[in-house]
């Protein structure tokens, strides 16, 4: 109860940052990808300087997690076709239609109904992917 | 039915005179980063990852997609966790909008906003979202419908292929100096770029 309060407390922070920040408007998407504004590389750039030194710190030191279990960070399988493709892939989806997965929940709780629509075709494009992921090259 | 955040502007007023009215305002990068770090660095300290696309897959399994792909056969009550923390973004959007905000506008680069009206976008810089795209009268327009269930495709399809979206890959895997989430962020911006250069000029 008190992990899963936990997960709850994190994913209503995250919705608020991804509000406020401005990181679910479809406007500083586009502004993004026609690099006239330094916001979202602002936003993405800090959060990973932050994040390298602090999971280097992490691992160096090997912190224990809140409950005293040991932190396991898994790396990603090696591969360079899957990340390629699906990146290009996943990138026109996050210019069309300016959200990236996160946002898309974020922008349903603020009340944009429309982005059930973004929703229901995320889950049909994680079905078909699922369907075909053999036949892919990974 | 939406509730605009322009109805909020009214009740917010007597915030202009609070010391803590800057959080009604957007947050700058400097505030933003630093925080997604923060909830990158809980979710570790919860014994998890950041990553908020997994959960599609969580989703499909629930919707009973394992009966038709094996890729959906998997032990999803270890990713309920995952789905705790989409509703809480649920939930924080809405405390992001009709809360902790004064206004909904976005105030984009003027020069991106001239480019968005030559598109058609006429709420460039008044509006969150494009109305054009996502307001309640674009759900009735057959070409706005279908931009938004292919750009949903094609999130959803392409956060599955390359394992992660951009908190998954741009953030944590990054983070983690990992080469495959470098491919996948580059993959990204291939994407994005050929999209808003090459294909909007043909969309609209």
């Amino acid at each position: 109860m008190k992990r899963t309060l936990s997960y709850f407390f994190i994913g209503i922070f995250f919705g608020i940052v991804m509000y406020k920040s401005e990181a679910a408007s479809w406007f500083r998407i586009y502004e993004m990808f026609q690099f006239q504004s330094f916001h979202m590389y602002g936003i993405i750039g800090s959060a990973l300087i932050i994040g390298i030194i602090g999971v280097q710190l992490i691992k160096r030191n090997k912190l224990k997690s809140f409950f005293g279990e040991p932190i396991q960070i898994v790396p990603k399988e090696k591969g360079i076709w899957q990340y390629l493709y699906g990146g290009i892939v996943f990138g026109l989806g996050w210019a069309l239609a300016g959200a990236c997965p996160g946002p898309i929940y974020t922008l349903i709780g603020a009340g944009y109904v429309s982005l059930l629509v973004v929703l229901a075709g995320a889950l049909l494009g994680t079905f078909i992917y699922g369907l075909l992921q053999k036949k892919l090259p990974h | 039915m939406r509730i605009t955040p322009d109805s909020y502007r009214g009740t917010n007023k007597n915030n202009k005179d609070l010391p803590m009215k800057f959080i009604f305002e957007p947050w700058p990068w400097y505030v933003a980063g630093p925080l997604i770090a923060l909830i990158m660095f809980l979710l570790i300290f919860v014994g998890k990852q950041f990553g908020m696309s997994s959960n599609l897959r969580t989703i499909c399994t629930l919707c009973w997609a394992d009966r038709k792909a094996d890729y959906f056969d998997f032990n999803w009550k270890s990713q309920r966790w995952n789905l705790v923390v989409a509703v809480g973004a649920v939930i924080g959007g809405f405390i992001g909008a009709h809360l902790l905000s004064n206004g909904s506008a976005v105030a984009i680069n003027p020069d991106t906003i001239s480019i968005l009206k030559g598109l058609g976008f006429q709420s460039a810089g008044g509006s969150y979202l494009p109305d054009e795209l996502f307001g309640l009268d674009a759900l009735t327009d057959i070409k706005s419908l279908a931009i938004l269930l292919i750009g949903g495709i094609l999130i959803g399809f392409g956060a599955r292929y390359a394992a992660g979206c951009t908190s998954g890959h741009a953030i944590s895997g990054l983070s983690n100096l990992q080469l495959p989430s470098l491919i996948a962020v580059i993959g990204f911006f291939i994407g994005g770029l050929f999209m808003v250069h090459v294909l909007f000029p043909l969309i609209f």
